[in-house]
């Protein structure tokens, strides 16, 4: 094999690793994430019967109550994104394995993309418990959902996702105390502006303008016609996500190592430095 | 077998050039920056040099101890070889390698023992050397016999393999700390205070155990530690780091020579005019603070 082909072998090893370990710890925190999932699942609930209390005909309740599913669950699939990889940094901070890490011959991009994969898959199962499970308690239907296309269209979004994450995954390398938290600032202002529980015409203009560069806005769009009208997979959603992942994996990466950079440079790698 | 797996990938002594020291620093610098703790929360943040143009060579298969307090810049040291903290001036080489332009070559010659065995904790010895061993290349296959065979070699009970590390005493997880050093196989090991805060027992396994690696694997050591015994024990040569600068780096006996003393702390004395273990003052705490 050539010095080429072992290096690539090496980094697929590394990003194998990444995701085993998530397994490890995932059975070791089950029961935290089941707790964690009743409550996303309550926090769920609390938005969909709003369809409920909207006194409209049957098919018009189910429908507005599919909308505000698809937002929810759109929203806890990018939290859970947000939280794993802001903790590529936060949780080694905390266990002190960072260094060890950082130390490691393994590249940056495949060291973000293990803890990315992980969180994909992950957030999957958990966003196919969450759809299903509200689904079921409210009651509501969908004869001709396109599931499919869905799954597809999110898992194309997951892309755009990662890049975006990978932007966030560095703050806690400038704060330690609080970058993790603005994670959650940036997955909140990202649904916001894409129409998480509405559809984007309903806000100001400039706001319009900032949702199209927003992946979450292509994928609540997609997976609601989708879910709802049946339709496949549509070129217009697809093609700005594919855009968005290109140019924002790079980005993200660049300012991964600029934050890398400044964590060695000031010492702040150490979990108490 | 062997007391490392060389299984994986091209093996780190095929990367290790011939004819060079293990170690070459010369006038290297790091400084931080932080608030003066007197001036108020809103004074501007001063230069606080944690190494003064540091100039030593260490040979291939030989083993090197820094002495120094806390605070002296041990730590640093040993970060900056390790590819953790980017210098400020001067050069490092590791086996030829710039440790600063080609990190990544240097990070499969180096592996590190730290004075916290930092794992996680939930996740057990086995699977926190397997997590370690996957970023050097080594595959389930290769850790499968890998990591029980290492966890054997530095006297890790078998039947706790599957425990939780924090079930784990600090002796134990500084073991699988040098397990999982060991289990990359590193030409040049950096050990940092590997023994600090162990009960006696473990501390001479500890060092039973270096000296183990020393004699079965083609290891070059650097030791930083604030144990006198320790290095004396188990080094060629010592080094005195004080307050950021080397003082020396010289064999035992020729310390003691050179300031016609019995002892390495009556050393430390002539060297600085200070006692080694009595530094108190508010300055000491404070480069303690930030350097430790």
């Amino acid at each position: 094999m050539s010095e080429y082909a072992i290096e690539a072998r090496n980094q697929l090893v590394g990003l194998f690793g990444i995701v085993e370990r998530n397994v490890y710890l995932t059975k070791r925190y089950i029961l935290w994430d089941i707790a964690f999932m009743v409550w996303t699942i309550a926090n769920t609930l609390t938005i969909v019967f709003i369809a409920r209390a909207e006194h409209v005909s049957p098919g018009r309740e189910n429908t507005l109550a599919m909308m505000l599913l698809v937002g929810a669950t759109i929203w806890a699939y990018l939290g859970i994104i947000f939280e794993f990889m802001t903790e590529t940094v936060a949780w080694e901070r905390w266990e002190g394995t960072i260094e060890y890490t950082f130390m490691a011959p393994l590249s940056r991009l495949v060291h973000l993309f293990g803890q990315g994969a992980f969180a994909v898959l992950y957030g999957l199962i958990r966003a196919g418990i969450l759809f299903f499970a509200v689904a079921a308690f409210i009651g509501i239907h969908a004869p001709q959902a396109n599931y499919g296309a869905a799954l597809a269209l999110l898992a194309i979004a997951s892309l755009s996702f990662i890049g975006v994450g990978i932007m966030t995954s560095v703050l806690p390398l400038i704060s330690p105390e609080k970058g993790a938290q603005l994670g959650f600032v940036c997955q909140g202002v990202m649904l916001v502006v894409s129409g998480v529980y509405y559809k984007v015409t309903v806000m100001p203009e400039w706001m319009q303008w900032i949702s199209k560069i927003s992946p979450a806005t292509y994928v609540l769009r997609g997976d609601r016609a989708a879910i709802i009208d049946g339709t496949g997979l549509a070129w217009a959603d697809v093609w700005p996500l594919l855009i968005i992942a290109v140019v924002a994996t790079p980005l993200g990466l660049a300012i991964f190592r600029v934050g890398e950079r400044h964590a060695k440079k000031h010492g702040k790698l150490k979990r108490s430095g | 077998m062997s007391i490392h797996a060389t299984t994986h990938s091209i093996s780190t002594t095929e990367r290790v050039r011939a004819g060079v020291p293990a170690v070459e620093v010369r006038d290297l610098r790091k400084t931080f920056k932080r608030r003066d703790r007197k001036a108020g929360r809103f004074a501007r943040k001063q230069a606080w040099p944690a190494l003064h143009d540091i100039t030593f060579t260490i040979a291939r298969g030989e083993c090197v101890a820094i002495l120094g307090q806390n605070g002296s810049g041990k730590s640093t040291l040993v970060r900056l070889l390790s590819t953790l903290l980017i210098d400020d001036g001067g050069e490092a080489r590791i086996f030829g390698y710039d440790a600063f332009k080609e990190a990544t070559t240097i990070r499969r010659l180096v592996n590190r023992v730290s004075v916290e065995a930092s794992f996680f904790k939930k996740m057990s010895a086995a699977e926190n050397l397997s997590y370690a061993a996957r970023f050097y290349g080594m595959t389930p296959r290769q850790t499968r016999t890998g990591v029980p065979a290492i966890l054997e070699k530095v006297g890790f009970p078998s039947e706790r393999r599957g425990e939780a590390m924090e079930n784990l005493s600090r002796g134990m997880q500084q073991k699988v700390a040098l397990a999982r050093a060991l289990l990359t196989s590193p030409v040049l090991l950096l050990l940092d205070e590997p023994t600090t805060g162990l009960d006696p027992r473990s501390k001479l396994e500890v060092q039973d155990f270096i000296r183990q690696v020393r004699s079965e694997h083609d290891a070059t050591i650097l030791l930083c530690t604030h144990d006198m015994n320790e290095a004396e024990a188990l080094a060629d040569r010592i080094g005195l780091l004080d307050r950021g600068r080397l003082l020396f780096l010289e064999p035992v006996e020729d310390v003691k020579r050179r300031f016609g003393v019995e002892t390495l702390e009556e050393a430390f004395f002539a060297a600085t005019g200070r006692e080694f273990e009595n530094e108190t003052s508010e300055e000491d705490d404070e480069y303690r603070e930030v350097f430790a």
